[in-house]
């Protein structure tokens, strides 16, 4: 446990010594949510109803695009393999090394979130909504995520490689994310998109970890 | 007697080998025979749809190969985990060998389901669970692929594919619930394929005719590229330098 929080100390520190490296997955969420008005049109009416999915794919796409980042930097200089040599357990590891993902990663996004609703002229109880689907939905995603990243350590083309092999797996938590908002703003309950996502992210908080340990046994 | 070695025999690289060159060509055989069959059964002999006219007769293919896309996947994966937990090469082989005609018969089950979607829906593609599960588990090879493909090192690229196609059978399930439940929440498109009017037995025993050419035609498929595979990481071996096509081209 105590190796897990310095895992997570450690991550955050250098995160915060390249404040520039550590926002642009956020700086990517909105502006390429804003992209979406320009494409489709400004009625409003579109963009409301678009909204949320649209907060949700990017949100997706920005977090798997900070992903290759979390494995890389620990691998080329062998710390990786001091972790993994060391007396903490691999799924330990892996666990904190996704926690740290959705710390950097994920909390910004939902953090970010209500201002794309506002652009999007979303109600406020569906920004709330918003940013609760994200919140239960998005540590799904930095689990997922992190086993892509382990897969790909060190190869070619990382970065694309992980979208394609994490994006088909985490359809469903962009399906219940979504759905969730969406579901609510034409007048049915969402309680059960968001139970589902729960029970997504308690399926691969048990599973990605020890997926991840074995992906980075494989790689390192 | 024992009899445990006999069920780790084709294992050897070098035996399987031997066997898939000399099974492949009989595999080629029937495929081609029952392909034939299956067609004049399907184009001939089978009746006019009632409903569909004969726009129907795409089925003949669409189901055989949409059962295969799915059946390869899990042949996929299992052999990929059986190379990964018990350190079998060939079985590892075999996975990635698996891996393309899997992802042929998927893209031919979608496309021939847009073939068939125009005339009897009106459009290419919908929206429809079964579509759309088809459509992701296509992602699913294409990312087995790209990874296998990117590992320089055969050992790793093994079992990350593994790891993957293992993960990624376990979702299968998770992905196709979640796009059903997507499905009906959206009221998208009202069209139900369970609600086919019954088959006439000429229909059924045609796609089934069909089906044994598409697994025949995989197998032998499957096996060509598998002893590609052999030759390609066995280059080094004693026994690939004998083999006679390696003498007469006169490899390095």
């Amino acid at each position: 446990m105590n190796a897990c929080w310095i895992i997570l100390q450690r991550d955050v520190r250098l995160a915060s010594r390249r404040p520039s490296d550590a926002l642009m997955p956020v700086v990517f969420f909105v502006v390429t949510a804003s992209l979406f008005p320009l494409g489709v049109g400004p009625e409003p009416a579109t963009l409301r109803q678009i909204a949320p999915g649209i907060v949700w794919v990017c949100a997706l796409l920005s977090s798997m695009l900070s992903l290759n980042t979390l494995y890389a930097g620990d691998y080329s200089d062998g710390s990786l393999e001091q972790m993994l040599t060391s007396n903490t357990h691999p799924v330990a590891v892996a666990g904190a090394k996704a926690v740290s993902h959705w710390l950097l990663s994920g909390l910004p996004l939902i953090l970010a979130s209500p201002v794309l609703g506002l652009l999007f002229d979303l109600p406020p109880s569906q920004i709330a909504l918003l940013v609760a689907s994200l919140a239960l939905g998005t540590p799904t995603l930095s689990l997922l995520g992190s086993l892509g990243a382990a897969l790909t350590l060190g190869l070619r083309n990382a970065a694309l490689l992980i979208l394609l092999i994490v994006l088909p797996l985490s359809i469903p938590v962009l399906i219940f994310g979504a759905g969730a908002v969406a579901s609510y703003a034409v007048g049915l309950p969402s309680d059960g998109h968001f139970y589902l996502l729960g029970a997504l992210l308690l399926l691969s908080a048990l599973g990605a970890p020890v997926a991840t340990a074995a992906a980075l046994r494989i790689s390192v | 007697m024992n009899y445990a070695p006999r069920f780790f025999t084709f294992a050897a690289p070098l035996r399987f080998y031997r066997l898939a060159g000399a099974v492949s060509p009989w595999l080629y055989g029937v495929a081609a025979l029952f392909a034939l069959a299956g067609l004049y059964m399907g184009f001939m002999v089978a009746p006019v749809d009632a409903t569909q006219g004969n726009s129907y007769r795409i089925i003949f293919i669409h189901v055989p190969a949409a059962w295969m896309s799915m059946v390869i996947y899990l042949a996929m994966a299992g052999w990929a985990a059986v190379g990964w937990a018990l350190n079998a090469r060939m079985a590892s082989m075999l996975a990635r060998a698996l891996a393309p005609t899997g992802a042929a018969y998927t893209f031919l089950a979608l496309w021939t389901g847009a073939f068939w979607g125009k005339p009897t829906w009106g459009a290419w593609w919908v929206w429809d669970a079964r579509l759309t599960s088809e459509l992701i588990l296509l992602f699913l090879y294409l990312g087995f692929m790209a990874l296998v493909e990117a590992i320089d090192d055969t050992r790793r690229a093994d079992q990350a594919g593994a790891l993957l196609a293992v993960v990624g059978a376990v979702n299968v399930p998770v992905i196709y619930f979640s796009v059903r439940w997507w499905n009906t929440l959206h009221q998208g498109a009202s069209i139900s394929m369970t609600a086919a009017p019954k088959m006439a037995s000429t229909m059924l025993t045609a796609m089934l005719l069909m089906t044994i050419a598409c697994w025949a035609y995989a197998f032998a498929v499957v096996f060509v590229r598998a002893r590609a595979i052999v030759l390609e990481r066995e280059a080094e071996a004693e026994w690939v330098r004998a083999l006679p096509e390696f003498k007469e081209k006169g490899m390095p």
